[in-house]
């Protein structure tokens, strides 16, 4: 995973609220095998609307993604991770994450931020007013910057050190390598097994 | 102080606990499919890594199977070729596989219970938010992305961060014209999409305790609706009864041994849950939803509401969103509103109780001129329990279609899809924009509401028929 420090870019204002992940990314794009090539499918429906706010030359190449709250709720699909990534966002921030795509989005080192209602409605105001407005998403001051607007946010601290350190869940959980064996070897004998019986 | 359920089964799994880290909790059962796993077998295979335990981990094809023709070459490329790619990796890596064809194919959570892999005390997940489904046993499960697919086929074990608990507590006794459909759509009218947001959500109370173990996965199904990190029931002698026997339920001493410990997994009296809700099942109906997300909902005597009666802004505006995609008026009685599709199936209502009682309505019935109803058994199991008690006769006797299992229509992910401006009456658990297929509209309905439905061509309940329109059959 790409490390997460700090990031600096222009801001794209998305005022909906519960945005699935099927609206961020439609059921058949869930068929490639690949983590990459989701960026065309990125709100796709959404997209068709030349008044989408992606569509506005105004927002092209913006990274952060300022969103309205419930943002990733529904289906478990981690592509609607990638398919952010892909389209070159690298944070999103919104008042409430749903818990899957908050966890996918941390795995990934797409930071999701978040903040107060009033200070995401300030920072979808400012992106409107100014579309070149820049703002900053910094992980290492717990802090969100733009002109004028100033805000600290929480994020649980072990997984701020694993974006910071851009580490590998799998290769810290495998050093536990003696802890997992003991878990193991006391396992009750009733536990199911998928062995064909 | 006493624990709840899911502190228990949590607690039980605890690998390694250390100050301002998740614990790291060890997984009992992974369940695999085709959508969410290709891009973790690939991981694995980049960093060298096998299949921790294979004899914990099980797949099938669901998402993207056809439901006609399922002996012909799938006519999607790309469909077939994640198929084949599943395939590859459960042969690559040794993980057990039930393919399409296979008689234990199916909706992955409509398989893992009705093989008794799903058991009281056990953590489950699988590369899907409805894995919350498993949580009627007793077990604690959650739907996860791709990366943590990954790390549980690597490690057994995945790092969560802990979580709240919520009571929902049904008192009383469930009118008879309401289903564990009804039940749970309301829970979520009342709670909200986001109401559940960092909970494990217990549901219990008399009218949960009488439910029967289907329909107690219907409502566990549903949790990640309201967006809670899972659902649970506490096991008791419905669940036992209900696993004793099947294929990989414990035996012998073992069973003894199981149902000893199944018996201390209840919340215990003075345990206190972070938040509690308390619903009277006296004064619940049958439930459809008018919008666009699942707690969008009313019961089906209503009108579709007026987005200005919303207080909150981004409510209101979210209402006003999905009036206009639905093609909806404010005011609206729910039951004027015409369907062109109905879909019976699904993990949440594609068990052989659902089909029954959806095969009971249609009996002897036509369905409306120019519905269309697709009939998709949750697993081939299933169908061939239905296809035992003539059900599938029923039902295409009526006029509707009998398809092969899967996932279906409840995400479009196969050719089952609305077409644009096309409206549903579906027992899924998904009414989003787009989801049936690109510009359809969908109305959530217990299945019973479904076969009505389908009887009459607008939303209704099994009340709105008269016996007058069931036929004699010819000859009697």
């Amino acid at each position: 995973m790409e490390a997460f420090t700090t990031h600096t870019g222009r801001a794209v204002p998305l005022r909906r609220s519960n945005v699935d992940t099927d609206q961020i990314i439609p059921a058949h794009w869930l068929k490639k095998v690949t983590r990459d090539g989701f960026e065309d499918g990125l709100f796709e429906a959404w997209r068709k609307d030349p008044q989408f706010v992606l569509n506005q030359e105004a927002y092209r190449g913006a990274t952060v993604l300022v969103a309205g709250p419930d943002f990733g709720t529904g289906s478990s699909r981690e592509h609607a991770v990638w398919a952010l990534q892909n389209y070159g966002f690298k944070a999103v921030i919104s008042s409430r994450f749903a818990d899957i795509f908050r966890g996918n989005s941390l795995k990934n080192g797409l930071l999701t931020v978040v903040l107060p209602q009033e200070t995401v409605e300030a920072l979808q105001q400012l992106a409107e007013t100014d579309p070149a407005a820049e703002v900053t998403v910094d992980l290492v001051g717990r802090q969100v910057r733009a002109p004028g607007i100033t805000a600290g946010f929480e994020l649980d601290e072990n997984a701020r050190w694993r974006l910071l350190e851009g580490l590998d869940d799998i290769s810290l959980t495998l050093r536990e390598e003696e802890a997992i064996a003991r878990y193991e070897a006391n396992r009750p004998s009733f536990k199911p097994r998928t062995v064909v019986v | 102080m006493g624990r709840t359920l899911a502190e228990k089964v949590w607690d039980d799994h605890v690998v390694r606990r250390a100050e301002g880290e998740p614990d790291l909790l060890f997984i009992d059962l992974h369940l695999l499919h085709e959508v969410t796993s290709p891009q973790a077998f690939d991981g694995l295979r980049k960093a060298g890594r096998p299949v921790r335990r294979t004899d914990l981990t099980i797949a099938t094809e669901d998402h993207n199977t056809p439901t006609l023709d399922i002996d012909k070459p799938i006519a999607d490329p790309v469909s077939r070729t994640q198929l084949e790619t599943l395939r590859k990796n459960c042969a690559d890596f040794g993980v057990r596989l039930h393919p399409l064809g296979d008689v234990e194919q199916g909706v992955v959570h409509v398989v893992g219970p009705q093989l008794g892999l799903t058991q009281p005390g056990t953590t489950v997940v699988c590369g899907d938010s409805h894995t919350s489904t498993h949580g009627a046993f007793g077990a604690l499960a959650f739907g996860i992305g791709t990366s943590q697919v990954e790390h549980v086929l690597a490690t057994q074990t995945l790092p969560m961060a802990p979580f709240r608990t919520m009571a929902v507590t049904v008192e009383g006794e469930l009118p008879d014209s309401v289903t564990a459909k009804d039940l749970i759509l309301a829970v979520i009218a009342r709670i909200g999409t986001g109401g559940g947001q960092g909970y494990v959500i217990e549901y219990r109370g008399e009218a949960v305790e009488k439910l029967s173990m289907e329909a107690r996965m219907t409502i566990c199904n549903m949790s990640i609706e309201a967006g809670a990190r899972a659902g649970m029931i506490a096991p008791d002698e419905t669940t036992f009864a209900y696993l004793k026997g099947r294929p990989h339920a414990p035996e012998g001493a073992d069973w003894d041994a199981a149902v000893a410990y199944w018996r201390t997994l209840r919340t215990d009296d003075d345990a206190v849950f972070d938040h509690e809700v308390v619903i009277d099942a006296a004064e619940l109906a049958p439930f459809v939803t008018w919008g666009t997300n699942p707690g969008q909902g009313a019961p089906l005597s209503e009108r579709v509401p007026d987005p200005a009666s919303y207080e909150d802004a981004s409510e209101r505006y979210a209402a006003e969103k999905a009036l206009e995609y639905m093609g909806l008026t404010a005011g609206q009685p729910l039951r004027d509103i015409r369907v062109d599709t109905v879909f019976v199936g699904s993990c949440t209502n594609g068990r052989i109780e659902d089909l029954r009682s959806a095969a009971e309505i249609v009996r002897g019935r036509r369905i409306a001129d120019g519905v269309r109803m697709l009939i998709v058994p949750g697993s081939v199991r299933v169908a061939l329990q239905a296809v035992e008690e003539g059900l599938d006769k029923v039902f295409t006797e009526a006029g509707a279609e009998w398809r092969h299992a899967g996932c279906s229509m409840c995400l479009g992910m196969n050719p089952d899809q609305l077409a644009p401006g096309e409206r549903s009456a579906s027992t899924s658990n998904r009414n989003f924009e787009g989801r049936q297929g690109k510009g359809g509209r969908t109305h959530l309905v217990s299945p019973q509401v479904a076969a009505a439905t389908a009887v009459l061509g607008h939303l209704a309940s099994p009340a709105d028929l008269s016996d007058a329109d069931v036929r004699t059959p010819a000859g009697v």
